[in-house]
């Protein structure tokens, strides 16, 4: 083998030495390595490495280039932080990560040989069972992209389902969750009901009811809602099936769900949400996992992987993947969906958070998590010219200010506070928005944060 | 060539020595059963110590809250930690041997990706964070941008589809936002038989009629029939290049001049770009949309099924069509974050959101280190050493498998074969499941659709040629066993944590949450 413009001995991940090499040419009865790309035209094949990249790195290197971007952001336990809106800064105990760092774990693939997979097989078991106890459906899946893409997904399923394709969607689901199920819509002809939200204390019921009608295919409701309000999903249930329409409830917090009455229980027929919360980081937005659950009935039009328990060939309980025949690799263009993946790292993560906690540990966390919210929801509304918008929240709520507050958050990240999220930046378009701030606590914000968050903001108030 | 297991030690399956005598625990040794985590008796228990709450909820609250507990029983640390590492042990994975299988380019997760995505400037940021604090963050973005770009010889790149299958979705919506644009609307997508079936999920999910097209003999896209079946209702062609059977369609280019020609688009499935990465450009094939698979091309963990990482790269004809947000590098340097606050101003004609946030950046920081790693140099010896590593397990194994293309001339990075020539009765799941006795991962089974029995081998270039002598010792072994009719080989496996699990059961009467309703 003969090569090349540079030394491989520093490829620390390429086992083939350059004998090797020579040997295998050898036994494959090629002169050169470009004899097996002899099926890519002339005109195409490269003659070199690309021009203007850079050449090989050391681990060192690499890590160095890697660490100095990293110092360039600042990350969200360096400072008093408040952010939230669909993605939430909880502790993640350290058994987590180092649980899913095992390789066994962290380097299989999805468990298409079940007698050498029963570790991931029976992990996805137990997350099936968490996640429907926690929402309250009777089943759940393995778990989807994230919350958003699981939310398009349950839509397109009550689509199936009802044969409908009118959906409507409160005004308090989250606007990138909107923005994904607008974007299919386009494409599937669902026609889309929304209007976005106004600042006002409780979520907009009658409105929603006001708009289910015969041809509805589903109602769509975050629980708690973008505002951090929390709607009567029993009400709007009971209007979704007095039309035949399905009740989608979406929890982007799952954490609230350690108080919070179940969606199940109150009527929805398929829960969807956004599982980061429990064993996920933040990590600028992904990879996340969605929840999906609903009842059992619905199993043959539900997307995504499902684990289902067998016996084996001595009688023994283990686990497979099952009901695949509603999938793309076996049915292909008439599949439920075109999914091929689950977030299986992250439900495994999940998984493992949800059983240190149990579900009176989910409580106590969720008690912490709305007693924080509480703590600083009374001392903003503290602060001169704050106004604490909701009668009822969670671990989030809305202030309004007397002026625009994507300048607010931007004052206040200057001031090394980050201090929720901006209406503006969700809702660009709705000026009537502008002066709106999320604004989110959990376990993890002290009351030293609190206060520096209430002093600086007052200091950009001023 | 079969130089592991000199000694011809085999496990002793009879009682003479007592190895089927039954334990009390139901354990042997190492071979560790155990209970789901309903049954380990946890209520009350809790692995995480809270503070008591300095506030009791809001009255406003209390007609919202959980009528009964929550029943999910907890564990403590100990207990937890047992748990999980003694189901991980009932895992096969990458670490512990070669993982074979085709299509899904298992290779080595190199450790240093696993470090940096886990640095608190990366793992601890929100992704709605005012952008002033997250520069560093768009800066990967952008500069892993950078790479795909200009590794494929694309004009741009949508970052936020989350998996493989995802970004076959990204590209299709292109390409109907492009056609409706220019007020051209079409019904059909071609996709050739042996596509991976997503290809046609995505076309159907994306509003398309799907039709087949046929492969030659030598097992690539039969050009005169596409061309025959190319018009005016036909959007788009989806092709896999190299294809499904391990081989690159070298026609491409002609094809993508043709559907052009047609007023159609070329997508591209990526899954197998590992194979060219570095050799070729496919842009320089005409296409106009492919998705990369992160974790298979650049190496980041595939997790047990999950999460993937889809970006696509896009043709000048369909960059302005594609999704928000994405990132632009400013003149000085400074990298922007473009979403609905700024797109009417620079991106008015995106087809809009595919999801929240901004797609997968633990998978970016990962696939980032392992390309900066790996340079351009190291990336074109990561095909080379795929493809190297393929064919030499084509030529170890053809006189002992039949190989369908072995005559057309080399593979790409992944060999096929098919059952023929294998005794009655045998089949090539009889083969799969001895591959799991004999210590590795079974490769891709009955799949492409197009070979009878497929067996699709991807060593990847992680692989030793020691690891592959290995390999190839155990697939002749079988091969030969399954030829003289081992009635052996049908039981398979018998030294995994489980023998062959009834699957028709669990698909006739779903049992998917514990426990089962009696």
């Amino acid at each position: 083998m003969t090569h090349t413009w540079r030394g491989f001995d520093l490829m620390r991940y390429l086992p083939l030495t350059n004998d090797d090499r020579a040997t295998m040419m050898g036994v494959i009865g090629a002169a050169t390595v470009d004899d097996l790309f002899a099926d890519v035209p002339a005109a195409a094949r490269l003659s070199g490495p690309i021009a203007g990249l850079p050449l090989h790195a050391s681990e060192m290197a690499v890590e160095r280039h890697m660490s100095a971007l990293a110092a360039k952001n600042v990350s969200a336990g360096s400072v008093p932080f408040f952010l939230g809106a669909g993605a939430y800064r909880h502790h993640i105990p350290a058994s987590v990560d180092h649980l899913i760092q095992r390789g066994e774990f962290l380097t299989a693939y999805t468990p298409y040989q079940p007698e050498i997979a029963q570790g991931t097989l029976q992990v996805l078991f137990e997350f099936q069972t968490q996640v429907a106890r926690l929402f309250g459906t009777e089943i759940a899946n393995a778990s989807m992209y994230d919350g958003s893409t699981a939310c398009w997904e349950a839509v397109a399923m009550a689509w199936r389902i009802t044969k409908r394709k009118r959906a409507v969607l409160c005004r308090g689901v989250h606007p990138h969750y909107v923005s994904t199920i607008t974007t299919m819509a386009k494409f599937t002809g669902d026609a889309i009901d929304y209007r976005p939200p106004k600042l006002e204390a409780a979520p907009d019921t009658a409105g929603v009811i006001a708009a289910i009608d015969a041809e509805t295919s589903c109602v769509v409701v975050q629980y708690p809602d973008i505002l951090g309000r929390i709607a009567d999903l029993v009400a709007i249930a009971a209007a979704a099936h007095g039309h035949g329409a399905l009740l989608i409830a979406v929890v982007t917090e799952p954490v609230a769900l350690g108080l919070l009455e179940a969606p199940g229980a109150l009527g929805a027929d398929i829960v969807v949400g956004e599982g980061q919360s429990l064993g996920v980081g933040l990590n600028f937005g992904g990879p996340y996992l969605g929840l999906f659950g609903c009842a059992e009935k619905f199993v043959r039009q539900m997307p995504g992987r499902l684990c289902g328990q067998s016996v084996d060939a001595a009688g023994k309980r283990g686990f497979v993947l099952t009901l695949s025949t509603r999938e793309q690799h076996i049915r292909r263009e008439k599949a439920t969906s075109n999914i091929c993946t689950n977030s299986g790292l992250c439900a495994l993560a999940f998984s493992v958070h949800m059983t240190l906690l149990g579900g009176e540990g989910l409580t106590k966390l969720a008690r912490v998590n709305h007693a924080r919210a509480r703590s600083t929801a009374e001392r903003l509304a503290k602060v001169p010219g704050v106004r604490v918008l909701n009668d009822a929240f969670f671990n989030e709520f809305t202030i309004v200010l007397p002026r625009d507050a994507r300048e607010v958050v931007r004052q206040l990240a200057d001031a090394r506070v980050l201090g929720g999220v901006s209406l503006g930046r969700l809702y660009p378009q709705v000026q009537e928005l502008a002066g709106g701030l999320l604004v989110t606590a959990t376990e993890t914000t002290t009351a030293e944060d609190i206060e520096a968050f209430a002093l600086a903001l007052e200091g950009v108030l001023a | 060539m079969n130089a592991h297991n000199a000694s011809g030690w085999r496990p002793v399956m009879g009682s003479a020595d007592h190895t089927d005598t039954p334990t009390a625990s139901g354990d042997r040794a190492l071979m560790l059963e155990e209970p789901l985590i309903f049954e380990l008796g946890g209520a009350g228990k809790c692995g995480v110590d809270i503070e008591p709450p300095e506030h009791e909820p809001l009255p406003a609250l209390a007609k919202f809250l959980r009528a009964a507990p929550l029943a999910l029983p907890g564990l403590t640390e100990p207990e937890t930690v047992r748990h999980y590492t003694r189901l991980s042990r009932q895992n096969y994975a990458i670490d512990l041997g070669p993982f074979p299988l085709g299509s899904c380019t298992m290779k080595h997760n190199p450790r240093l990706n696993e470090k940096v995505a886990r640095l608190p400037g990366f793992a601890d940021i929100h992704p709605l964070q005012p952008q002033q604090t997250v520069s560093g963050a768009l800066e990967v973005i952008d500069q892993l941008s950078h790479w795909l770009i200009t590794l494929t010889g694309m004009a741009g790149v949508a970052m936020t589809p989350k998996a493989g299958a995802h970004g076959e979705l990204c590209g299709l919506l292109c390409i109907r936002a492009a056609l409706e644009a220019r007020g051209d609307p079409r019904e059909v997508v071609l996709v050739p038989e042996s596509a991976h079936g997503t290809n046609p999920a995505t076309a159907a999910f994306a509003g398309y009629r799907v039709e087949n097209i046929p492969a030659t003999a030598a097992g690539r896209v039969d050009l005169a029939e596409l061309q025959a079946r190319l018009g005016p209702d036909v959007a788009a062609v989806m092709i896999t290049n190299p294809n499904t059977c391990g081989l690159f369609e070298g026609e491409l280019k002609i094809i993508s001049d043709a559907v052009h020609a047609a007023g159609g688009f070329v997508y591209c499935d990526g899954a197998n770009f590992n194979a060219i990465v570095g050799k070729v450009r496919p842009g320089d094939l005409g296409i106009d949309a492919m998705h990369i698979n992160l974790h298979k091309t650049f190496s980041t963990p595939h997790g047990g099924g999950g999460p993937g990482s889809g970006p696509v790269v896009l043709s000048k004809a369909l960059l302005p069509f594609g999704p928000l947000p994405f990132t632009k590098l400013d003149a000085d340097g400074h990298v922007e974050l473009i979403e609905e606050e700024t797109a009417g101003r620079d991106y008015p004609r995106s087809f809009g959101r595919m999801a929240a946030f901004h797609g997968q950046m633990g998978m970016f920081t990962r696939a980032l280190a392992y390309i900066l790693s790996h340079g351009a140099d190291g990336l074109k010896q990561v095909a080379e050493d795929a493809v190297l590593n393929a064919n030499y397990v084509l030529r170890s194994l053809e006189d002992v498998l039949d190989a369908p293309f072995g005559s057309s001339g080399p593979c790409m990075h992944e060999a096929l074969f098919s059952d023929a020539g294998l005794a009655e009765g045998f089949s090539t799941n009889d083969i799969a499941k001895g591959l799991i006795d004999e210590g590795f991962h079974p490769m891709t089974v009955y799949f492409p659709l197009v070979v009878h029995g497929a067996m699709l081998i991807e060593p990847t270039e992680t692989e030793s040629k020691a690891g592959l002598d290995r390999f190839i010792g155990s697939m002749r072994n079988l091969a030969a066993r399954a030829k003289a009719g081992d009635e052996g080989l049908k039981s398979a496996p018998h030294f995994a944590p489980r023998r062959r699990l009834d699957e028709t059961l669990a698909a006739r009467k779903p049992v998917l949450v514990w426990p089962a309703a009696v």
